[in-house]
Protein backbone atom coordinates (compact mmCIF):
# COMPACT_ATOMS: atom_id res chain seq x y z
CA UNK A 1 0.00 0.00 0.00
CA UNK A 2 1.40 3.39 -0.83
CA UNK A 3 1.43 5.34 1.92
CA UNK A 4 -0.14 9.27 1.38
CA UNK A 5 0.26 10.68 4.59
CA UNK A 6 1.73 10.90 7.84
CA UNK A 7 1.48 12.77 10.80
CA UNK A 8 3.92 12.33 13.40
CA UNK A 9 4.05 13.53 16.69
CA UNK A 10 1.31 15.95 16.45
CA UNK A 11 0.52 18.07 19.14
CA UNK A 12 -2.16 21.11 19.30
CA UNK A 13 -2.45 24.02 21.83
CA UNK A 14 -4.14 27.16 22.17
CA UNK A 15 -1.52 29.68 22.59
CA UNK A 16 -2.32 31.26 25.10
CA UNK A 17 -2.44 27.98 27.02
CA UNK A 18 0.40 26.02 25.72
CA UNK A 19 -0.17 23.49 28.68
CA UNK A 20 -3.85 22.68 27.30
CA UNK A 21 -2.85 19.80 25.04
CA UNK A 22 -6.23 19.42 22.99
CA UNK A 23 -4.14 17.28 20.53
CA UNK A 24 -1.76 15.42 22.65
CA UNK A 25 1.92 13.77 20.59
CA UNK A 26 -0.53 11.54 17.68
CA UNK A 27 0.91 9.70 15.22
CA UNK A 28 -0.84 8.27 12.18
CA UNK A 29 -0.45 7.26 8.84
CA UNK A 30 -2.79 7.07 5.87
CA UNK A 31 -2.62 4.91 2.68
CA UNK A 32 -4.09 4.77 -0.81
CA UNK A 33 -7.14 2.89 -1.42
CA UNK A 34 -8.04 3.01 2.81
CA UNK A 35 -10.63 4.60 4.68
CA UNK A 36 -9.90 5.48 8.05
CA UNK A 37 -11.93 6.56 10.57
CA UNK A 38 -11.09 8.57 13.31
CA UNK A 39 -13.83 8.09 16.43
CA UNK A 40 -14.24 9.75 19.97
CA UNK A 41 -16.48 11.84 21.71
CA UNK A 42 -16.98 16.03 21.14
CA UNK A 43 -14.08 17.38 22.01
CA UNK A 44 -11.53 14.15 21.69
CA UNK A 45 -9.66 16.36 19.13
CA UNK A 46 -10.81 14.69 16.05
CA UNK A 47 -11.94 17.36 14.06
CA UNK A 48 -8.70 19.66 14.83
CA UNK A 49 -6.63 16.47 13.58
CA UNK A 50 -7.98 16.95 10.26
CA UNK A 51 -8.13 20.81 10.27
CA UNK A 52 -4.34 20.82 10.88
CA UNK A 53 -3.80 18.60 7.82
CA UNK A 54 -5.25 21.02 5.52
CA UNK A 55 -3.91 23.96 7.36
CA UNK A 56 -6.96 25.27 8.30
CA UNK A 57 -6.80 25.43 11.98
CA UNK A 58 -7.64 28.80 13.92
CA UNK A 59 -4.87 31.63 14.28
CA UNK A 60 -5.70 31.31 18.18
CA UNK A 61 -4.16 27.01 18.41
CA UNK A 62 -0.50 26.37 17.29
CA UNK A 63 0.90 22.78 15.85
CA UNK A 64 3.39 21.25 16.31
CA UNK A 65 4.98 18.01 14.90
CA UNK A 66 5.07 17.00 11.18
CA UNK A 67 2.85 16.37 8.52
CA UNK A 68 3.96 14.37 5.63
CA UNK A 69 1.98 14.25 2.37
CA UNK A 70 3.91 12.61 -0.41
CA UNK A 71 7.42 13.34 1.31
CA UNK A 72 6.20 17.11 1.33
CA UNK A 73 6.50 18.76 4.70
CA UNK A 74 2.95 20.50 5.02
CA UNK A 75 3.61 22.19 8.13
CA UNK A 76 6.70 23.94 6.43
CA UNK A 77 5.09 25.51 3.68
CA UNK A 78 3.25 28.98 2.80
CA UNK A 79 0.08 29.96 2.71
CA UNK A 80 -0.06 29.81 -0.80
CA UNK A 81 1.55 26.41 -1.39
CA UNK A 82 -1.33 24.98 0.86
CA UNK A 83 -3.58 26.78 -0.88
CA UNK A 84 -2.67 24.46 -4.45
CA UNK A 85 -2.82 21.39 -2.48
CA UNK A 86 -5.83 21.96 -0.67
CA UNK A 87 -9.01 21.18 -3.42
CA UNK A 88 -6.68 19.86 -5.54
CA UNK A 89 -4.60 17.13 -4.11
CA UNK A 90 -6.11 17.07 -0.85
CA UNK A 91 -9.95 17.45 -0.97
CA UNK A 92 -12.42 17.59 2.14
CA UNK A 93 -16.51 17.86 2.66
CA UNK A 94 -17.55 19.10 6.38
CA UNK A 95 -20.69 17.78 8.19
CA UNK A 96 -22.90 21.05 7.30
CA UNK A 97 -24.02 20.91 3.60
CA UNK A 98 -25.77 23.95 3.85
CA UNK A 99 -23.36 26.37 5.38
CA UNK A 100 -20.23 24.57 3.54
CA UNK A 101 -22.24 25.98 0.29
CA UNK A 102 -22.65 29.72 -1.04
CA UNK A 103 -26.31 30.25 -1.29
CA UNK A 104 -26.22 32.98 -3.84
CA UNK A 105 -24.22 30.89 -6.59
CA UNK A 106 -25.41 27.68 -8.84
CA UNK A 107 -23.70 24.63 -7.95
CA UNK A 108 -22.68 24.28 -10.91
CA UNK A 109 -20.43 28.17 -10.72
CA UNK A 110 -19.54 26.29 -7.35
CA UNK A 111 -18.07 22.53 -8.39
CA UNK A 112 -16.49 25.03 -11.19
CA UNK A 113 -14.45 27.68 -9.37
CA UNK A 114 -12.32 24.29 -8.27
CA UNK A 115 -11.80 23.43 -11.23
CA UNK A 116 -10.87 26.67 -12.53
CA UNK A 117 -8.30 27.36 -10.03
CA UNK A 118 -6.08 24.41 -10.07
CA UNK A 119 -6.73 22.78 -13.60
CA UNK A 120 -7.50 25.96 -15.23
CA UNK A 121 -10.61 24.96 -17.28
CA UNK A 122 -12.79 27.37 -18.98
CA UNK A 123 -15.56 27.20 -21.78
CA UNK A 124 -16.84 23.68 -22.67
CA UNK A 125 -14.31 21.77 -21.42
CA UNK A 126 -15.35 23.05 -17.96
CA UNK A 127 -19.16 22.66 -18.47
CA UNK A 128 -18.22 19.30 -19.75
CA UNK A 129 -16.32 17.93 -16.26
CA UNK A 130 -18.85 19.79 -14.07
CA UNK A 131 -21.79 17.59 -16.38
CA UNK A 132 -19.19 14.64 -15.78
CA UNK A 133 -18.83 15.07 -12.12
CA UNK A 134 -22.43 15.70 -11.13
CA UNK A 135 -23.26 12.14 -12.46
CA UNK A 136 -20.43 10.69 -11.16
CA UNK A 137 -22.23 11.54 -7.56
CA UNK A 138 -25.73 10.62 -8.79
CA UNK A 139 -27.50 13.95 -9.57
CA UNK A 140 -29.63 14.93 -12.82
CA UNK A 141 -26.97 17.50 -15.03
CA UNK A 142 -29.82 20.32 -14.99
CA UNK A 143 -29.06 20.48 -11.55
CA UNK A 144 -26.12 22.67 -12.23
CA UNK A 145 -28.15 25.43 -12.83
CA UNK A 146 -30.17 25.20 -9.28
CA UNK A 147 -28.90 27.25 -6.19
CA UNK A 148 -28.04 25.29 -2.82
CA UNK A 149 -31.83 25.74 -1.39
CA UNK A 150 -33.31 23.87 -4.22
CA UNK A 151 -31.56 20.59 -3.26
CA UNK A 152 -32.31 18.30 -0.51
CA UNK A 153 -29.83 17.86 2.40
CA UNK A 154 -28.34 14.76 0.77
CA UNK A 155 -28.11 16.01 -2.62
CA UNK A 156 -26.10 19.21 -1.59
CA UNK A 157 -23.81 16.41 0.46
CA UNK A 158 -23.43 14.87 -3.09
CA UNK A 159 -22.72 18.39 -4.45
CA UNK A 160 -19.94 18.93 -1.82
CA UNK A 161 -18.55 15.40 -2.58
CA UNK A 162 -18.51 16.52 -6.79
CA UNK A 163 -16.49 19.68 -5.51
CA UNK A 164 -13.92 17.52 -2.94
CA UNK A 165 -13.29 14.64 -5.78
CA UNK A 166 -13.33 17.52 -8.59
CA UNK A 167 -9.29 17.40 -8.85
CA UNK A 168 -9.03 13.82 -8.05
CA UNK A 169 -7.40 14.08 -4.92
CA UNK A 170 -4.99 12.01 -3.39
CA UNK A 171 -6.83 11.51 0.23
CA UNK A 172 -10.00 13.22 0.69
CA UNK A 173 -11.20 14.03 4.41
CA UNK A 174 -14.61 13.95 5.18
CA UNK A 175 -15.71 15.31 8.65
CA UNK A 176 -19.32 13.74 9.92
CA UNK A 177 -20.42 14.24 6.47
CA UNK A 178 -23.51 12.52 7.22
CA UNK A 179 -24.22 12.90 10.84
CA UNK A 180 -27.12 15.47 9.41
CA UNK A 181 -28.67 13.42 7.15
CA UNK A 182 -31.64 11.23 7.60
CA UNK A 183 -30.30 7.39 7.90
CA UNK A 184 -31.62 6.22 4.48
CA UNK A 185 -30.08 9.19 2.76
CA UNK A 186 -26.86 8.06 4.99
CA UNK A 187 -26.56 5.12 3.33
CA UNK A 188 -26.58 6.15 -0.07
CA UNK A 189 -23.79 8.39 0.78
CA UNK A 190 -21.66 5.81 2.62
CA UNK A 191 -22.19 3.83 -0.85
CA UNK A 192 -20.93 6.62 -2.71
CA UNK A 193 -17.97 7.50 -0.60
CA UNK A 194 -17.43 4.30 -0.73
CA UNK A 195 -17.50 3.24 -4.63
CA UNK A 196 -15.21 6.50 -5.02
CA UNK A 197 -12.59 5.55 -2.71
CA UNK A 198 -12.00 2.60 -4.38
CA UNK A 199 -12.39 3.78 -7.93
CA UNK A 200 -10.24 6.35 -7.57
CA UNK A 201 -7.97 4.67 -5.35
CA UNK A 202 -8.02 7.62 -3.10
CA UNK A 203 -6.79 7.59 0.86
CA UNK A 204 -10.05 8.43 2.70
CA UNK A 205 -10.29 9.84 6.41
CA UNK A 206 -13.61 9.36 8.10
CA UNK A 207 -14.25 11.44 11.17
CA UNK A 208 -17.78 10.36 12.83
CA UNK A 209 -18.80 9.61 16.33
CA UNK A 210 -21.32 6.57 14.97
CA UNK A 211 -19.57 3.09 15.34
CA UNK A 212 -22.90 2.12 13.03
CA UNK A 213 -21.16 4.39 10.29
CA UNK A 214 -17.22 3.06 11.30
CA UNK A 215 -18.95 -0.76 10.20
CA UNK A 216 -20.26 0.46 7.61
CA UNK A 217 -17.34 1.97 5.97
CA UNK A 218 -14.09 1.76 7.75
CA UNK A 219 -10.82 -0.50 6.90
CA UNK A 220 -8.83 0.84 10.02
CA UNK A 221 -10.20 2.82 13.26
CA UNK A 222 -8.13 5.07 15.38
CA UNK A 223 -10.12 6.16 18.83
CA UNK A 224 -9.35 9.28 20.37
CA UNK A 225 -9.69 10.45 23.99
CA UNK A 226 -9.16 13.77 25.13
CA UNK A 227 -6.85 14.48 22.55
CA UNK A 228 -5.07 10.73 22.65
CA UNK A 229 -5.14 8.56 20.61
CA UNK A 230 -6.06 5.51 22.89
CA UNK A 231 -5.94 2.89 19.97
CA UNK A 232 -5.85 2.00 16.67
CA UNK A 233 -6.45 -1.31 14.33
CA UNK A 234 -8.60 -3.08 11.65
CA UNK A 235 -11.73 -1.90 11.65
CA UNK A 236 -12.74 -5.57 12.45
CA UNK A 237 -10.24 -6.26 15.90
CA UNK A 238 -11.27 -2.77 17.09
CA UNK A 239 -15.19 -3.30 16.79
CA UNK A 240 -15.05 -7.10 17.67
CA UNK A 241 -12.14 -6.91 20.17
CA UNK A 242 -11.62 -3.78 21.42
CA UNK A 243 -8.32 -3.65 24.10
CA UNK A 244 -7.86 -0.05 25.46
CA UNK A 245 -10.69 0.02 28.70
CA UNK A 246 -12.08 3.21 26.75
CA UNK A 247 -13.17 1.61 23.80
CA UNK A 248 -14.72 -1.37 25.20
CA UNK A 249 -16.71 1.68 27.45
CA UNK A 250 -17.53 3.18 24.22
CA UNK A 251 -18.60 0.60 22.42
CA UNK A 252 -20.78 -0.76 25.88
CA UNK A 253 -22.55 2.77 25.11
CA UNK A 254 -23.75 1.98 21.30
CA UNK A 255 -27.46 0.67 21.02
CA UNK A 256 -27.75 -2.38 19.39
CA UNK A 257 -30.18 -3.27 16.44
CA UNK A 258 -31.79 -6.19 18.66
CA UNK A 259 -32.52 -4.32 21.56
CA UNK A 260 -30.30 -7.06 23.86
CA UNK A 261 -28.04 -5.51 25.25
CA UNK A 262 -27.83 -3.48 28.63
CA UNK A 263 -26.50 0.00 27.78
CA UNK A 264 -23.50 1.34 29.97
CA UNK A 265 -22.68 4.84 30.45
CA UNK A 266 -18.85 5.59 30.67
CA UNK A 267 -17.50 5.47 34.37
CA UNK A 268 -14.76 8.30 33.71
CA UNK A 269 -13.08 7.99 37.23
CA UNK A 270 -13.06 4.51 36.96
CA UNK A 271 -10.89 4.95 33.34
CA UNK A 272 -9.01 7.67 34.68
CA UNK A 273 -7.65 4.87 37.32
CA UNK A 274 -7.23 2.09 35.50
CA UNK A 275 -5.13 4.43 33.06
CA UNK B 1 -50.53 -1.17 31.84
CA UNK B 2 -52.70 -1.78 29.26
CA UNK B 3 -55.45 0.76 29.22
CA UNK B 4 -54.93 3.99 27.26
CA UNK B 5 -53.40 6.95 28.50
CA UNK B 6 -53.42 9.75 25.07
CA UNK B 7 -55.08 8.62 21.95
CA UNK B 8 -55.25 10.47 18.68
CA UNK B 9 -58.05 9.66 15.99
CA UNK B 10 -57.82 10.76 12.59
CA UNK B 11 -55.64 13.82 12.96
CA UNK B 12 -55.19 16.08 10.25
CA UNK B 13 -52.93 18.74 9.57
CA UNK B 14 -52.21 20.64 6.38
CA UNK B 15 -49.70 23.65 5.80
CA UNK B 16 -50.64 26.18 2.53
CA UNK B 17 -47.23 26.73 0.99
CA UNK B 18 -46.76 30.07 -1.56
CA UNK B 19 -45.46 28.21 -4.84
CA UNK B 20 -45.47 29.24 -8.30
CA UNK B 21 -43.70 32.82 -9.64
CA UNK B 22 -44.12 35.47 -7.56
CA UNK B 23 -45.76 33.16 -5.15
CA UNK B 24 -48.86 33.95 -6.12
CA UNK B 25 -49.83 30.14 -6.27
CA UNK B 26 -50.45 28.10 -3.12
CA UNK B 27 -50.24 24.54 -2.75
CA UNK B 28 -51.25 22.25 0.14
CA UNK B 29 -48.71 19.99 2.08
CA UNK B 30 -50.05 16.97 3.93
CA UNK B 31 -47.98 17.00 7.58
CA UNK B 32 -50.43 15.15 9.02
CA UNK B 33 -52.69 12.92 6.76
CA UNK B 34 -55.62 10.88 9.13
CA UNK B 35 -53.28 9.79 11.46
CA UNK B 36 -54.48 7.95 14.83
CA UNK B 37 -52.22 5.99 17.50
CA UNK B 38 -52.65 5.28 21.17
CA UNK B 39 -50.46 5.44 24.01
CA UNK B 40 -50.59 3.42 27.01
CA UNK B 41 -50.03 3.99 30.10
CA UNK B 42 -46.65 3.24 31.58
CA UNK B 43 -45.23 2.46 27.92
CA UNK B 44 -43.40 3.91 25.84
CA UNK B 45 -44.58 4.68 21.76
CA UNK B 46 -41.76 5.95 19.43
CA UNK B 47 -42.72 7.57 16.54
CA UNK B 48 -40.04 7.34 13.73
CA UNK B 49 -39.81 8.22 10.23
CA UNK B 50 -37.21 10.83 8.00
CA UNK B 51 -37.26 14.28 8.01
CA UNK B 52 -40.48 16.01 6.90
CA UNK B 53 -42.43 13.10 7.51
CA UNK B 54 -44.85 14.70 9.76
CA UNK B 55 -42.99 13.38 13.29
CA UNK B 56 -42.56 16.64 15.03
CA UNK B 57 -46.02 18.18 13.74
CA UNK B 58 -47.72 15.55 15.50
CA UNK B 59 -45.95 16.20 18.96
CA UNK B 60 -47.10 19.78 18.52
CA UNK B 61 -50.24 18.57 17.88
CA UNK B 62 -50.91 16.19 20.29
CA UNK B 63 -49.88 19.04 23.20
CA UNK B 64 -52.27 21.01 21.48
CA UNK B 65 -49.22 23.91 20.32
CA UNK B 66 -50.32 23.49 16.83
CA UNK B 67 -54.14 23.58 16.16
CA UNK B 68 -54.88 20.99 13.54
CA UNK B 69 -57.45 20.81 10.88
CA UNK B 70 -59.49 17.93 12.23
CA UNK B 71 -59.71 14.78 14.32
CA UNK B 72 -59.26 14.73 18.26
CA UNK B 73 -56.56 14.22 20.95
CA UNK B 74 -57.92 12.66 23.98
CA UNK B 75 -56.21 12.59 27.38
CA UNK B 76 -57.47 9.98 29.75
CA UNK B 77 -61.04 9.99 27.61
CA UNK B 78 -60.73 13.85 27.68
CA UNK B 79 -61.14 16.08 24.29
CA UNK B 80 -58.27 18.68 24.65
CA UNK B 81 -59.61 21.10 21.34
CA UNK B 82 -62.58 21.15 23.82
CA UNK B 83 -60.84 22.51 26.49
CA UNK B 84 -59.66 26.56 26.79
CA UNK B 85 -58.47 28.65 29.31
CA UNK B 86 -58.46 27.54 32.74
CA UNK B 87 -59.56 24.06 31.76
CA UNK B 88 -56.17 23.39 28.87
CA UNK B 89 -54.44 24.82 31.46
CA UNK B 90 -55.13 22.41 34.27
CA UNK B 91 -54.49 19.17 31.44
CA UNK B 92 -51.09 20.96 30.01
CA UNK B 93 -49.57 20.42 33.40
CA UNK B 94 -50.01 16.23 32.65
CA UNK B 95 -48.77 16.78 29.20
CA UNK B 96 -44.79 18.08 29.06
CA UNK B 97 -42.09 18.19 26.43
CA UNK B 98 -38.35 17.30 26.47
CA UNK B 99 -36.55 19.06 23.07
CA UNK B 100 -34.28 18.15 20.99
CA UNK B 101 -31.79 20.75 20.87
CA UNK B 102 -30.50 21.30 24.72
CA UNK B 103 -29.17 24.73 23.60
CA UNK B 104 -32.26 26.68 22.16
CA UNK B 105 -34.94 25.67 23.98
CA UNK B 106 -32.94 27.04 27.19
CA UNK B 107 -33.57 30.46 27.85
CA UNK B 108 -30.30 32.00 28.24
CA UNK B 109 -31.64 34.52 30.61
CA UNK B 110 -32.98 32.41 33.34
CA UNK B 111 -31.26 30.85 36.31
CA UNK B 112 -31.49 26.81 35.63
CA UNK B 113 -33.39 27.11 39.58
CA UNK B 114 -35.88 29.62 37.89
CA UNK B 115 -36.46 27.81 34.46
CA UNK B 116 -37.30 24.31 36.16
CA UNK B 117 -39.37 26.30 38.66
CA UNK B 118 -41.23 27.85 36.13
CA UNK B 119 -44.05 25.32 35.76
CA UNK B 120 -44.90 25.19 39.45
CA UNK B 121 -45.58 28.84 39.68
CA UNK B 122 -47.28 28.95 36.59
CA UNK B 123 -49.57 25.99 37.89
CA UNK B 124 -49.31 27.58 41.27
CA UNK B 125 -48.21 24.30 43.24
CA UNK B 126 -47.53 24.35 46.55
CA UNK B 127 -45.77 27.42 48.59
CA UNK B 128 -42.43 29.52 47.64
CA UNK B 129 -40.23 27.03 50.08
CA UNK B 130 -42.10 23.95 48.84
CA UNK B 131 -41.42 24.76 45.29
CA UNK B 132 -37.92 25.34 45.65
CA UNK B 133 -37.77 22.23 47.45
CA UNK B 134 -39.48 20.58 44.49
CA UNK B 135 -36.75 21.82 41.96
CA UNK B 136 -34.02 21.14 44.01
CA UNK B 137 -35.16 17.13 44.53
CA UNK B 138 -36.05 17.40 41.07
CA UNK B 139 -32.80 18.83 39.75
CA UNK B 140 -30.95 15.65 42.39
CA UNK B 141 -32.97 13.27 40.70
CA UNK B 142 -31.74 14.10 37.13
CA UNK B 143 -27.87 13.89 38.16
CA UNK B 144 -27.19 17.51 39.12
CA UNK B 145 -26.76 19.63 42.49
CA UNK B 146 -28.72 22.26 44.06
CA UNK B 147 -25.80 24.24 43.48
CA UNK B 148 -26.88 24.39 40.17
CA UNK B 149 -30.16 25.88 40.21
CA UNK B 150 -28.04 29.16 40.58
CA UNK B 151 -26.27 29.14 37.46
CA UNK B 152 -27.27 29.88 34.14
CA UNK B 153 -27.81 27.34 30.75
CA UNK B 154 -24.77 28.34 29.27
CA UNK B 155 -22.17 26.83 32.40
CA UNK B 156 -23.52 23.25 31.49
CA UNK B 157 -22.51 20.51 28.68
CA UNK B 158 -24.67 19.43 26.32
CA UNK B 159 -25.62 16.56 28.55
CA UNK B 160 -26.02 18.48 31.54
CA UNK B 161 -28.57 20.82 29.71
CA UNK B 162 -30.48 18.03 28.52
CA UNK B 163 -30.67 16.87 32.24
CA UNK B 164 -32.18 20.57 33.17
CA UNK B 165 -34.99 19.90 29.94
CA UNK B 166 -36.14 16.72 31.62
CA UNK B 167 -36.32 18.20 35.14
CA UNK B 168 -37.84 21.57 33.96
CA UNK B 169 -40.16 18.79 32.53
CA UNK B 170 -40.65 16.28 35.25
CA UNK B 171 -40.95 18.63 38.34
CA UNK B 172 -44.34 18.48 37.64
CA UNK B 173 -45.14 15.07 37.75
CA UNK B 174 -46.75 15.07 34.60
CA UNK B 175 -48.25 12.02 33.07
CA UNK B 176 -47.58 11.54 29.58
CA UNK B 177 -44.00 13.04 28.38
CA UNK B 178 -43.32 14.21 24.41
CA UNK B 179 -39.86 13.71 23.96
CA UNK B 180 -38.78 15.07 20.52
CA UNK B 181 -35.34 13.56 19.32
CA UNK B 182 -34.12 13.82 22.90
CA UNK B 183 -30.66 12.51 22.61
CA UNK B 184 -30.01 12.95 18.44
CA UNK B 185 -27.49 15.93 19.82
CA UNK B 186 -25.28 14.08 21.92
CA UNK B 187 -22.54 11.67 22.18
CA UNK B 188 -23.51 7.81 22.31
CA UNK B 189 -21.14 8.06 26.06
CA UNK B 190 -24.07 10.80 27.20
CA UNK B 191 -26.89 9.97 24.96
CA UNK B 192 -26.50 5.92 27.00
CA UNK B 193 -26.48 7.88 29.95
CA UNK B 194 -30.12 9.69 28.82
CA UNK B 195 -31.33 7.01 27.87
CA UNK B 196 -31.25 5.48 31.01
CA UNK B 197 -32.24 8.21 33.10
CA UNK B 198 -35.47 8.30 31.42
CA UNK B 199 -35.87 4.81 31.91
CA UNK B 200 -35.56 5.14 35.54
CA UNK B 201 -37.75 8.15 36.23
CA UNK B 202 -40.41 5.83 33.53
CA UNK B 203 -40.78 3.33 36.35
CA UNK B 204 -40.86 6.00 39.54
CA UNK B 205 -42.90 7.93 38.10
CA UNK B 206 -45.24 5.67 35.62
CA UNK B 207 -44.83 8.21 32.67
CA UNK B 208 -45.74 7.19 29.28
CA UNK B 209 -43.55 8.77 26.73
CA UNK B 210 -43.86 9.67 23.17
CA UNK B 211 -40.31 9.07 21.84
CA UNK B 212 -39.83 10.96 18.41
CA UNK B 213 -36.68 9.41 16.95
CA UNK B 214 -35.14 8.82 13.59
CA UNK B 215 -32.30 6.64 15.41
CA UNK B 216 -33.06 3.14 15.42
CA UNK B 217 -30.88 2.00 17.42
CA UNK B 218 -32.02 4.02 20.24
CA UNK B 219 -36.20 3.10 18.79
CA UNK B 220 -35.49 -0.74 19.48
CA UNK B 221 -33.75 0.10 22.74
CA UNK B 222 -36.18 2.56 24.59
CA UNK B 223 -39.71 2.00 22.84
CA UNK B 224 -42.43 -0.73 23.68
CA UNK B 225 -44.80 0.11 20.06
CA UNK B 226 -43.91 2.45 17.16
CA UNK B 227 -45.16 4.14 14.44
CA UNK B 228 -43.25 4.55 11.41
CA UNK B 229 -44.49 7.51 9.73
CA UNK B 230 -43.68 8.66 5.89
CA UNK B 231 -44.79 12.08 4.52
CA UNK B 232 -48.09 12.47 6.36
CA UNK B 233 -48.92 8.83 6.63
CA UNK B 234 -48.37 6.17 9.22
CA UNK B 235 -46.89 3.60 7.29
CA UNK B 236 -46.97 1.20 9.70
CA UNK B 237 -47.78 0.50 13.71
CA UNK B 238 -47.04 -1.89 16.37
CA UNK B 239 -45.12 -3.37 18.93
CA UNK B 240 -41.14 -2.45 18.24
CA UNK B 241 -39.95 -6.14 18.45
CA UNK B 242 -42.56 -7.29 15.94
CA UNK B 243 -41.51 -4.24 13.63
CA UNK B 244 -38.10 -5.03 13.49
CA UNK B 245 -38.06 -8.68 13.18
CA UNK B 246 -40.60 -8.87 10.97
CA UNK B 247 -41.28 -5.56 8.94
CA UNK B 248 -44.29 -5.75 6.59
CA UNK B 249 -44.09 -2.52 4.97
CA UNK B 250 -41.28 -1.83 2.33
CA UNK B 251 -40.67 1.53 3.51
CA UNK B 252 -40.35 0.11 7.01
CA UNK B 253 -37.43 -2.47 5.54
CA UNK B 254 -36.08 0.21 3.62
CA UNK B 255 -35.49 2.28 7.34
CA UNK B 256 -34.50 -0.81 8.80
CA UNK B 257 -31.93 -2.19 6.35
CA UNK B 258 -30.23 1.63 6.54
CA UNK B 259 -29.46 1.31 9.92
CA UNK B 260 -25.40 1.90 9.85
CA UNK B 261 -23.76 -1.10 10.84
CA UNK B 262 -25.99 -3.50 10.81
CA UNK B 263 -24.32 -6.21 8.44
CA UNK B 264 -21.41 -6.24 9.81
CA UNK B 265 -21.22 -5.86 13.28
Amino acid sequence: MAEILSIANLTITPKTAPNRLLVNNISLSLSAGKTTCIVGESGSGKSLTALSIMGLLSSQLQAQGSIQFQSQELTRLTNKELQAIRGAKIGMIFQEPMTSLNPVLTVGYQIGETLTAHLGLKGVSLKDKIATLLTQVGIPIERANSYPDELSGGQRQRVMIAMSIACEPLLLIADEPTTALDVTVQAQILQLLDELKTRMNMAMLFITHDFGVVADIADDVIVMFRGEIVETGSKIDVLNKPKHPYTKALLACVPDVEGKKQLKPIDYAWLENAA
Amino acid sequence: MSDAILQANNLVKNYTQRSGRFGFGSTQIKALDDVSITLKTGSTLAVVGESGSGKSTLARCLLQLHPFDSGEVLFQGLDLAKLSGQALRDVRRHLQMVFQDPFASLNPRMRVGEIVGEGLLIHDLGSKAEQQAKVHQMLERVGLEVADAQKYPHQFSGGQRQRIGIARALVLEPKVVVCDEPVSALDVSVQAQILLLLKELQKEMNLSYIFISHDLRVVRHIADEMVVMSAGKVVEQGKVVDIYNNPQQSYTQQLLNAIPGRKAA
